[in-house]
């Protein structure tokens, strides 16, 4: 018997990922930004929530490499005086932490409703669908903007924005469900009907754990792949609703919010509050994409097609 | 058909009510009429009898019903912030953001179909690479994000391109209703960044979409066969292969066009572009209740339509699709 | 009299990421005049391969690595795209195997028809289209006028490869090449759509490679046939005498196996047992030998080649 370990290791989904140099390259890009992601508080120069390190004197200092620029800051400082490069290690801690959660709630949501109206069938399947129809013809955006905003007056805008990271998961995790309900239901359609699980239900095991053990790890390889896009999907829905002041506050910022934040300096010259998080913003959600593309060609994953 | 239609029509009508009843809720939860109507400086005595006055007391179904009336009668409630009603205030912004986002879908029409259909062609050509490439890069930049460093490049450093508003407009039907920028060279130069900005977001999606769904026609029986009947590479290509991609194509683009709505209020922020976009969240950052509501109601009512129309549509044009069978 | 049609040691490799397969390995055959042609196999054994490499039609990534195709005494393989053109669905045209996939959707019968005939000739829509109609005719098909603005899915089957003949037809072409034309359709519709076909080839003396897996098929319809085993011809010769007194040990088992043949009620239908190699892993030697019942030594070292077996038949066999 192989173990599962050595399996993986000759398998052609790790041969496929050997040959491929973008996916390589922008799997390690995503395992360093994670790594930066976790380890910010003991890596960054300085802890932008900490009032006390904060000079406003220090503010609008360009990068280090720049005229006027500082060493103790390599990328410059932003508007209230903090370390860029600080303040984006942070920022990118909170967007990832944000789109992570996010996908996670989404997930649990769709699959649960994917599940149960696949598994149910009948009215329960028709009226679920139609629920995640109806929700999937607006625009996600468009949702978690006004599910944001009516938050935020609900809660106000100080409460909200103490709230803001829990308030957020939920708002992304609420828009985008019905992407994870619609795979999980026509994988469960599509697996329905076939041979094992004829067998599994001869032998007597019960709906549920036939649904659970056997249909459901079937549809993992396009889960994997609706994974990767959503996180990437999340994490840019963060950043928009950070920059119309739905999401993070200045104070702890993410990315999407330190790029309104330096918006309004751009005028003034002071490009690196805003191209800074917005460059790392995209190439942390591009080597996702180009991951998520490179699984989708590799798993090819009979996805639900829109 | 007509059995399917009917179905379809009363599955809109309910969700509109749900979502009218949705909006109401909120706004007879959080919202606070009273103060929209004569501030914060009256009596504890008098917001109780004007209250009562307008009802605010009866039963939440009586309440409910009379929202759903006044709606049916364009009367969404007047707006706190522009002290006008809803409606107007709405219809009045509704022009420049039907404007950019008609730029922007001429944009995303012009450039997706050429380069799709190309990258479908020669999916191997370094020109489709680089045009695959770079679409995945476009999926990967937020739509403010190309704003921002539009505005930078093209207005803050090289000078070329104005920032923000819509510059010169044309009172098109002298009502005061469409102001229209397409008429003047000015008011063009305004639409060009705003459009491309929000261009980008689709743009790559749709050469996707289009590649993809033309390298999926050229691999059918029937473009073989033309193939086989010795036609010109151009006639299977431009005629044969391109008139069944087009058809999902417009599908999705006829439900997508709702997600570009939703971009504006992205790209109406960056420019201070005054459409729907800007006026809603100017609506949330003032508590303008009214006007949120009266927003959801629209926005989803047009949504509703859209889709029940495309859904019927297809419907028709389903048979011939399906039954002769690329899927 | 020079052949219509010759096929010299025809190879056809796959481009696969890990090296080229052999689908067609070394082909020989020939067609005359209003000569109909049967060419039988299972499927993968490269028959169809064969058809479509004849107007130079292959599938990516299959391309012709060797050989020459000659037809009316000029060497078409060796022609580029464009001349190509002018001999496909022009001199020779194609019947695809399932009608409800071959004509486009989106456009009508007659749109597709007419656009047929103005990619080979310098002609009127209107005399197009009359052309189109008398096609139609000649193939049975009712009110050819109305059937000119519908579009394929108001159609039937049996209906569309009628039409699919019809568009066959329309250049007057010298060769017909059919590949397995009537397994799409219902079991009644297919006798129809083959008597149709039969019936035409001899009235306008065309030729016909009719490409099948039912030998019943190819015994009521062909006058020469050969039989392809994992992309060698392994028996050719004239139908009657093969399907009579077969001389390889496999055409011998596929004409056992038809139903009806040999067979009294209540014994069992005979089979070949195996299966067809893949074409990545063919045998050395025969390829037929390990479900050969004649098998001896040289069967599995040494490829036999086809020789004159008597009576018009040519077979491929060391033992026979």
């Amino acid at each position: 018997m192989k173990s599962s370990l050595q399996k993986f290791k000759e398998s052609y989904f790790l041969y496929s990922f050997r040959q491929d140099k973008v996916a390589m390259a922008s799997f390690i890009a995503i395992i360093i930004f994670i790594i930066l992601a976790i380890t910010a508080p003991w890596t960054a120069p300085m802890d932008p929530y900490d009032a006390n390190n904060i000079d406003i004197m220090n503010s609008e200092i360009p990068p280090s490499w720049n005229e006027g620029g500082e060493a103790a800051f390599p990328l410059g400082t932003d508007n209230m005086g903090r370390d860029m490069l600080s303040t984006m290690l942070y920022g990118l801690r909170t967007s990832i932490m944000i789109g992570i959660g996010a996908v996670s709630l989404q997930a649990l949501i769709g699959i649960f409703m994917g599940l149960s109206a696949g598994y149910l069938g009948g009215k329960t399947d028709a009226i679920l669908m139609r629920i995640a129809d109806i929700q999937f013809s607006f625009p996600y955006l468009m949702l978690a903007i006004l599910v944001g905003a009516i938050f935020q007056i609900v809660f106000g805008i100080s409460r909200y924005e103490q709230l803001a990271i829990p308030l957020l998961i939920l708002i992304i995790g609420f828009a985008e469900w019905p992407m994870y309900a619609r795979t999980i239901r026509a994988s469960v359609m599509r697996e329905k009907n076939k041979e094992y699980v004829e067998a599994a239900k001869v032998i007597g095991l019960s709906k549920s754990v036939i649904m659970v053990r056997h249909v459901l790890p079937n549809s993992l390889t396009s889960l994997m792949v609706i994974s990767t896009i959503q996180i990437a999907n999340a994490v840019m829905s963060e950043a928009a609703l950070s920059f119309l002041g739905l999401g993070m506050p200045v104070t702890m910022p993410s990315l999407g919010s330190l790029i309104r934040s330096g918006f309004d300096y751009i005028f003034s010259g002071s490009w690196w509050i805003t191209i800074f998080p917005g460059i790392l913003l995209i190439l942390f959600v591009l080597a996702i994409n180009l991951l998520g593309d490179w699984l989708r060609d590799v798993l090819n994953p009979k996805l639900y097609k829109g | 058909m007509v059995a399917f239609i009917i179905r379809r029509a009363i599955q809109a009508i309910l969700v509109m009510l749900i979502i009218s009843l949705i909006g109401f809720s909120i706004k007879s939860n959080i919202g606070d009429p009273v103060r929209d109507l004569v501030g914060e400086r009256v009596t504890p005595a008098e917001r109780a009898e004007i209250a009562d006055q307008l009802g605010l007391n009866d039963p939440f179904p009586t309440q409910y019903i009379r929202f759903v009336k006044n709606v049916l009668h364009g009367d969404f409630g007047t707006s706190l912030i522009y002290r006008k009603p809803c409606l107007e205030v709405i219809l009045k912004h509704a022009p420049a953001t039907i404007e950019l986002v008609l730029g922007a879908a001429l944009i995303i029409i012009l450039i997706s179909l050429p380069l799709g259909v190309f990258s479908a062609l020669k999916p191997k050509h370094l020109f489709s690479r680089f045009i695959m490439g770079f679409s995945t890069l476009g999926v990967s930049i937020p739509v403010f994000l190309t704003a921002i460093m539009f505005i930078y490049l093209f207005s803050v450093t090289l000078g070329w391109l104005p920032s923000y508003g819509r510059g010169e407009t044309i009172d098109i039907f002298n009502n005061g209703y469409w102001n229209s920028g397409f008429l003047t060279i000015d008011g063009l130069r305004h639409l060009i960044l705003p459009c491309i900005s929000l261009a980008s977001i689709m743009l790559p999606l749709y050469i996707r979409l289009i590649r993809s769904e033309m390298m999926e026609v050229l691999e059918t029986e029937y473009i073989k066969y033309a193939w086989a009947k010795g036609l010109s590479p151009m006639r299977i290509w431009l005629v044969h292969a391109f008139k069944n991609t087009l058809l999902p194509v417009v599908t999705v683009f006829g439900l997508q066009i709702g997600i570009m709505f939703a971009f504006t209020i992205l790209t109406e922020t960056v420019f201070q572009w005054q459409g729907m976009g800007f006026m809603f969240l100017e609506a949330i950052q003032r508590a303008d209740i009214s006007l949120l509501i009266a927003y959801l109601v629209i926005v989803a009512s047009v949504f509703v339509l859209v889709n029940t129309v495309v859904d019927i549509f297809y419907g028709f044009i389903n048979p011939t699709v399906r039954i002769s069978g690329t899927k | 009299m020079p052949h219509l049609l010759e096929l010299h040691d025809l190879e056809v490799r796959f481009a696969l990421r890990t090296g080229d397969i052999i689908a067609i390995d070394g082909v020989d055959l020939t067609l005359d005049k209003g000569e109909t042609l049967g060419l039988v196999g299972e499927s993968g054994a490269g028959k169809s391969v064969t058809g479509f490499s004849i107007i130079n039609l292959i599938s990516k990534p299959g391309y012709i690595s060797k050989g020459k195709i000659i037809f009316n005494g000029d060497e078409i393989s060796s022609y580029s795209d464009e001349k190509m053109r002018e001999i496909r669905g022009n001199k020779i045209s194609m019947i695809f195997q399932d009608p409800m996939m071959t004509l486009n959707p989106v456009f009508t019968i007659g749109f597709q028809m007419i656009e047929t005939l103005q990619a080979h000739r310098k002609i009127s829509k209107a005399d197009a289209r009359n052309i189109a109609l008398e096609k139609l005719k000649k193939v049975h098909i009712p009110s050819p006028e109305q059937r000119l603005e519908q579009y394929p899915h108001e159609l039937s089957g049996g209906m569309r490869q009628r039409i699919i003949i019809a568009i066959s037809l329309l250049t007057d072409p010298a060769i017909i090449i059919a590949d397995e034309p009537t397994t799409a359709l219902d079991v009644t519709i297919q006798a129809e759509i083959m008597d149709l076909l039969q019936e035409l080839c001899e009235s306008e003396n065309m030729a016909l490679i009719l490409i099948t897996h039912d030998l019943g098929v190819v015994s009521q319809v062909t006058e020469r046939m050969a039989v392809m085993y994992a992309g060698k011809i392994i028996e050719c010769g004239l139908t009657d005498q093969i399907v009579k007194h077969p001389v390889h040990p496999y055409t011998e088992g596929l004409i056992k196996s038809i139903p009806g043949t040999v067979i009294t009620p209540g014994c069992d239908l005979v089979q070949i047992p195996g299966m067809m190699p893949t074409l990545t892993n063919i045998p050395p030697g025969c390829a037929f030998n390990p479900r050969c019942y004649l098998k001896e030594a040289i069967c599995t070292t040494k490829t036999p080649e086809l020789k004159d077996a008597g009576n018009g038949v040519w077979a491929a066999c060391h033992m026979r």
